[in-house]
């Protein structure tokens, strides 16, 4: 799959040069693109496809209604401003902050059938890799890359490696998307997948809806990998059908027969493969400051000596330092304060479900500040839709308006310094949620289960009130 | 673009594996609009405690690093997120050259767009620079990338790859937009055969 699309995306070859490939789909927000705009400006350009580029703007603006007309942060709000100017200037749609469309990058260029199957996808935002969760091969790239493609339309590229994990078996009951994304992080390392675009594949993997797979793709980029992706099928085609930017009509029958054809041949080669056993996967909780150190909710903080090369002893010495954490704890006594449910990883619909099902007829411990951001206003309406916002407002968590929020604390919603939060996102750097805040990864349900018992909980004894 | 040929400076030691971005430049000084000017926040959580206060014992706060240009540190250097604002910084606060067993992706790409040049050398050989940084006072090293090789006063010699294209690039500190513009005819021709059903409706 992975060779069609680049080989069906080359615009030429020059001799001694990477590959030059066309991007069909470029998405732009606040952070990474004033100083690309102000490249083409100062280089009088233009940008060469306004209507293959979408903008809206996620990272920095506040979750609190009454917040959102004036951004008090005065930085922010001249970044959301030069987006405006931007795309007035050059002609690019904007969702912007008061839009029904306005959400996290991610989780829009989806829910607007954007992101489609067979495409070349970019965005100057690592967690790109989510649309690859359609088939399409999806790069995060840096600001002097999103100039290169705001003029030009082209990525170059050097061909990256294949690498495909094979998820045998079925997830086993209260075991998710994410516990599976963070198990193989786990298993293979934050760099395990550098250098390569990963395909997942196997029972377990086909078995995801959707908003599983955006979940799986979307943490590729924490084990290193260029882009991951999952061969579109019948779940790809059925969540693509009707939305407002997927083809409709005949043309909706030339897209099906080309995405159809994408799925990789039984005998083709990868240079690398990976098996994971589903069976042996288990809610899993990060305890320390990388996505790889990670383990199951049933076990205890390891001990620093227990790894082999020093590098390790020595990260993970530090990472219990700064979690504030001593081995041997067990997982289920390690209290949170706060509790964020929201970004790109798992802010979606579903992802919301599951958060309220485990909240249904549950208090939030008093000990404990949760809140959920959905992904986008369009998930927030849906969510309303199913009175979700009454279960979670019920049981004392915040329900907020659309944006990335808490996963990276650009906005107001931060930790306070020693803050220890469950959170549904995808980075436990030092700092990440708020600086010198602790920050434990894990799934939305795992998440909603911490809040109220004030400590994380095995959700597969979660006692639900349905 | 700056380019770079051959490169002799201080070399600072930085011991640390998985040094991500959000560490290199934490995210409160992203809403920046500009390229420039981010070296004073570089390391900003490890450089100054809570208070603001330079923190003594990280490395970049030594006064012995002082003027450092060359940084050495552990694999995958530059993970997580995109951020350009990484290199900026390093940039900004005078590095022109990281030495590493590995880096990311997107983080090295950043770097070779911006005139910054990551190296990448077999671990033990990392391990000995890294020895020598922290045991020499001054230590210099010539980072030469015509010849592909680091090397110090005092006998160290080590040859590194990089891809060829990348190289000519720094040498040449080319215009990135320019060349790929060179190649018009061809984005116009593909263009044209490109199915119809992948330009959206327009908004
Ligand atoms: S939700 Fe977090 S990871 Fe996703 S795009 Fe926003 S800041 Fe990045």
């Amino acid at each position: 799959m992975f060779e069609k699309i680049w080989e069906d995306h080359v615009v030429c070859q020059p001799a001694g040069e990477p590959a030059l490939l066309y991007v069909d789909l470029h998405l732009v927000h606040e952070v990474t693109s004033p100083q690309a705009f102000e490249g083409l400006r100062l280089a009088s350009r233009r940008v060469r496809r306004p209507d293959l580029t979408f903008a809206t703007v996620d990272h920095n603006v506040p979750t609190v209604a009454a917040e959102r007309k004036v951004i008090r942060d005065p930085i922010a709000a001249q970044q959301v401003e030069a987006l405006r100017r931007n795309c007035r200037d050059f002609g690019v749609p904007l969702f912007d902050i008061d839009s029904a469309e306005q959400g996290i990058v991610h989780v829009i260029g989806p829910e607007l059938g954007l992101t489609q199957p067979g495409t070349i996808m970019v965005c100057g935002d690592s967690h790109t890799s989510t649309h690859g969760a359609f088939g399409a091969l999806a790069f995060g790239i840096g600001t002097s890359e999103v100039e290169h493609v705001l003029a030009t339309q082209c990525l170059r590229q050097q061909c990256p490696k294949t690498l495909q994990i094979l998820v045998r078996g079925v997830l086993p009951n209260g075991v998710t998307a994410k516990d599976l994304a963070l198990g193989i992080i786990g298993r293979i390392g934050t760099d395990g997948a550098t250098g390569h675009v990963v395909e997942y594949a196997g029972e377990a993997v086909r078995a995801l809806s959707m908003e599983g797979r955006m979940t799986l793709c979307n943490m590729s980029i924490e084990a290193g990998a260029r882009a991951g992706m999952v061969a579109p099928d019948e779940t790809t085609l059925a969540y693509l059908r009707g939305r407002r930017f997927s083809p409709q009509g005949s043309a909706w029958e030339e897209a099906a027969a080309y995405w159809e054809s994408l799925p990789t041949d039984p005998d083709a080669q990868f240079d690398r493969r990976v098996e994971i056993d589903a069976a042996t996967l288990a809610p899993a909780v990060t305890w320390g400051t990388s996505p790889g150190m990670v383990i199951p909710v049933t076990e205890r903080v390891p001990d620093p000596q227990r790894f082999t090369s020093e590098a390790e002893r020595n990260a993970a010495l530090r990472a219990l330092q700064y979690m504030g954490l001593r081995s041997g704890t067990p997982v289920q006594e390690i209290a949170v304060n706060r509790v964020f449910i929201g970004s790109c990883t798992n802010a979606r619909l579903e992802d919301l479900r599951a958060a309220a099902r485990v909240a249904k007829g549950h208090k939030v411990s008093p000990k404990v500040m949760a809140m959920v951001v959905p992904g986008s206003q369009a998930v927030k309406r849906a969510a309303e839709q199913e009175k979700l916002d009454q279960i979670f407002r019920a049981a004392g968590f915040e329900w907020r308006e659309a944006g990335c929020s808490m996963c990276l604390g650009m906005n107001p919603d931060t930790l306070q310094p020693l803050e220890r939060c469950a959170s549904t996102s995808n980075r436990n750097f030092e700092g990440r949620q708020g600086a010198r805040g602790r920050t434990h990864l894990v799934s939305p349900a795992m998440a909603a289960a911490a809040a109220i018992a004030g400590h994380f909980v095995d959700i597969r004894n979660w006692e639900y009130r349905d | 673009m700056q380019a770079f040929r051959i490169h002799t400076g201080k070399a600072a030691p930085l011991d640390r594996a998985n040094v991500d971005t959000d560490q290199i430049i934490p995210k409160q000084f992203l809403k920046r609009i500009e390229r420039s000017g981010y070296g004073q926040f570089l390391f900003y959580d490890w450089r100054y405690s809570a208070d603001g206060k330079p923190e003594p014992f990280f490395v970049l706060n030594q006064p012995r690093y002082a003027g450092a240009s060359i940084l050495i540190t552990g694999r995958n250097f530059g993970c997580g997120s995109s951020r350009e604002h990484a290199p900026w910084a390093l940039l900004d606060y005078g590095f022109r050259a990281i030495i590493a067993p590995s880096f990311a992706d997107i983080f090295s790409t950043n770097c070779t767009k911006n005139g910054v040049l990551p190296v990448v050398l077999p671990e033990n050989d990392v391990a000995e620079l890294l020895r020598r940084a922290e045991s020499t006072d001054n230590y210099l090293l010539a980072v030469d990338l015509e010849k592909k090789q680091v090397s110090d006063e005092a006998g160290f010699l080590a040859h590194f790859d990089m891809d060829d294209f990348k190289r000519k690039f720094l040498l040449e500190g080319l215009d990135d937009i320019g060349l790929t513009l060179q190649h018009q005819k061809s984005i116009t021709a593909y263009e044209q055969r490109r199915r119809a059903f992948l330009t959206p409706p327009a908004v």
